[in-house]
């Protein structure tokens, strides 16, 4: 008999293929991980399952018709895309919307920044074991979809934007539901701080796991809370502000050591600082029209003058019928916005048709995932579910 | 400031490598000659452009422009919160240009989504692999003489076999 030790003991590397189907990927993606032991030493990420093609629908599809396609991105934050699509149009146009839609805009997108980071932060949660977390958070996130539903009809394709406005304006009553709201993720927010934030269990899982830094995070093109989390001081909403987010009061919450730990931090701190861009447009919110006059056949006129005289039934034909309907200029325009997850951007190239030549998405997702394979090396295989819900990885939007 | 510098600097430092400077929107546009854009971005990576935000390519079949095919690079200056979008004309016989995943680790992905799309190598990239199509994928779909509806790719998937048989109906 002998003693097995570990130098008589054979090991070999281990191939393991991790997804497209595996609960913690929240997706289709495919990780050829290959392990020695329980540490990976390389990760080669594949993606593409979901690809749809949205960037080749675009160029058949006319400038509102395609809001509907965005909705598809991040389906987690859908009111974002419409409103960065919606943008960009606006500068290829160079349209100017009235102040009440610039608000409405973004209170819209605060509301679903607080929706995704509660989702993206419970995920990464559950992922780790604490399931009561994820709950509250997703409780309340129920909550604003409510919103959602009250103000676009639907919960998730909300479509809401239109170029040069919204399709309709927020209903009576609709500032005291989200402030009851705001008051409850406040609370939830409180709750899940409680529950993690000196958590043992939670530190070891997060702490140190997946650092990046701050030379990484540009070499990487990363943005938005990863990007904070690793000490870049940049927010689009204050260094190139859009859609009048310099009329709001808002700290960029940013932390120093790049590890999951600290994307959960940086992602609670927005949380709160959404919570109050969100009180101040309600209590700043304009009045006025919220879709610019529609004499330039950009918009459609609203459903009562259509079903009700026959100028407006012509008006709409106008706008909707192929040969009509609104003449960009020939050029192109890209326009960043912050989305819950970084730089979202749309950049629309025009040959003054009535579709667009191209239409581009610089999708966070994809370029914030690129550096996965970086992160996971030599971490242990318990370690990827961590940093996979840290990046928050939306399917829909990295492969398009 | 850094913008105005920047293109007026260019201009001077690179005659024949840049072709033209326009503007549209507000945003400033430099157009390259492809074979230069290595030298081209590295400048302009050293005098303060230093995040590559968003690397795509527009087919130019019908739009007309100097090449068929552009290669757009969406740059950033995180210090004076300034944009570039940089230009590079790469011609339809010699679909080739470097790459810049050596300044840029961002480039490795979208090049190779740009290499699987619309068909242009990127010289000196470590993996130019397809991204979002299988490997076996044949043609670039976003080429505008790409049809949208596709080349019947969904009509040859094989049919796998396996599980209980159906038993055919008696006729």
């Amino acid at each position: 008999m002998t003693r097995v030790t570990e130098k008589t003991l054979k090991t070999d590397r281990m191939i393991l293929n991790f997804g497209p189907q595996h609960p913690s990927t929240h997706g289709t993606l495919r990780i050829i991980m290959e392990l020695d032991g329980e540490t990976v030493t390389k990760a080669t990420p594949e993606i593409g399952y979901l690809h749809s093609g949205f960037e080749k629908l675009g160029e058949d599809l006319d400038f509102n018709q395609y809001i509907t396609i965005t909705d598809r991105m991040n389906y987690l934050s859908p009111l974002c895309n419409n409103v960065a699509y919606a943008l960009a149009a606006e500068k290829l146009m160079e349209l100017e919307v009235s102040k009440r839609t610039e608000y409405i805009r973004v209170l819209m997108c605060e509301l679903s920044r607080i929706a995704d980071h509660l989702l993206s932060v419970g995920m990464l949660a559950v992922d780790l074991g604490a399931m009561t977390a994820f709950l509250y958070g997703f409780r309340v996130r129920e909550d604003i979809y409510d919103l959602f539903e009250i103000a676009t009809g639907t919960r998730l394709t909300t479509s809401y934007t239109l170029v040069g406005g919204l399709m309709r304006d927020i209903p009576e009553g609709f500032d005291k539901a989200v402030l009851k709201v705001l008051d409850e993720v406040n609370e939830v927010a409180n709750d899940i701080e409680t529950l993690l934030n000196k958590n043992r269990i939670w530190h070891d899982r997060t702490k140190n796991i997946g650092i990046i830094s701050k030379e990484d995070a540009i070499s990487y093109g990363i943005s938005g809370p990863m990007a904070r989390a690793a000490g870049l001081d940049w927010d689009i909403r204050v260094n190139e502000p859009y859609s009048s987010y310099e009329e709001f009061d808002f700290d960029v919450t940013i932390a120093l050591n790049g590890d999951v730990f600290d994307r959960y931090l940086v992602r609670m701190e927005e949380i709160r600082q959404s919570i109050r861009i969100c009180r101040q447009s309600l209590e700043k919110m304009p009045s006025g029209d919220v879709i610019v006059d529609p004499g330039l056949g950009y918009s459609l006129p609203p459903k009562d003058e259509v079903y009700n005289s026959i100028e407006g039934l012509i008006y709409h034909f106008e706008v909707t019928m192929p040969n009509r309907g609104m003449v960009p200029p020939v050029g192109e325009a890209y326009m960043p916005t912050e989305s819950p997850n970084g730089e979202l951007g749309f950049y629309i190239v025009s040959d003054g048709k009535r579709t667009p030549y191209r239409v581009r998405t610089r999708p966070p997702s994809l370029i914030n995932y690129s550096i996965f394979s970086k992160l996971i090396e030599g971490h242990m295989l318990s370690d990827a579910p961590a940093i996979l819900g840290s990046i928050n990885i939306i399917a829909g939007e990295l492969d398009r | 400031m850094l913008l105005e510098q920047t293109l007026s600097k260019m201009k001077e430092r690179f005659p024949d490598a840049i072709i033209d400077t326009s503007e549209f929107a507000g945003e400033q546009i430099l157009h390259v000659k492809s074979q230069h854009i290595l030298t081209v971005l590295t400048t302009l990576k050293a005098d303060g452009y230093n995040f590559l935000a968003d690397l795509t390519a527009i087919d130019n079949l019908t739009l007309g422009g100097y090449e068929r095919f552009a290669v757009v690079y969406h740059l950033l200056c995180h210090q004076t919160a300034e944009r570039l979008t940089v230009k590079a004309y790469v011609p339809e016989e010699k679909a080739s240009l470097p790459s810049v995943e050596s300044l840029w680790k961002t480039a490795d992905w979208q090049e190779r989504e740009v290499f699987d799309l619309f068909g242009i190598i990127f010289e000196g990239h470590p993996n130019l692999i397809r991204i979002m199509n299988p490997d076996d994928y044949e043609g670039h779909p976003l080429r505008k003489d790409y049809p949208r509806l596709g080349r019947k790719e969904r009509d040859d998937f094989p049919v796998i076999e396996r599980g209980i048989q159906k038993k055919k109906r008696p006729e």
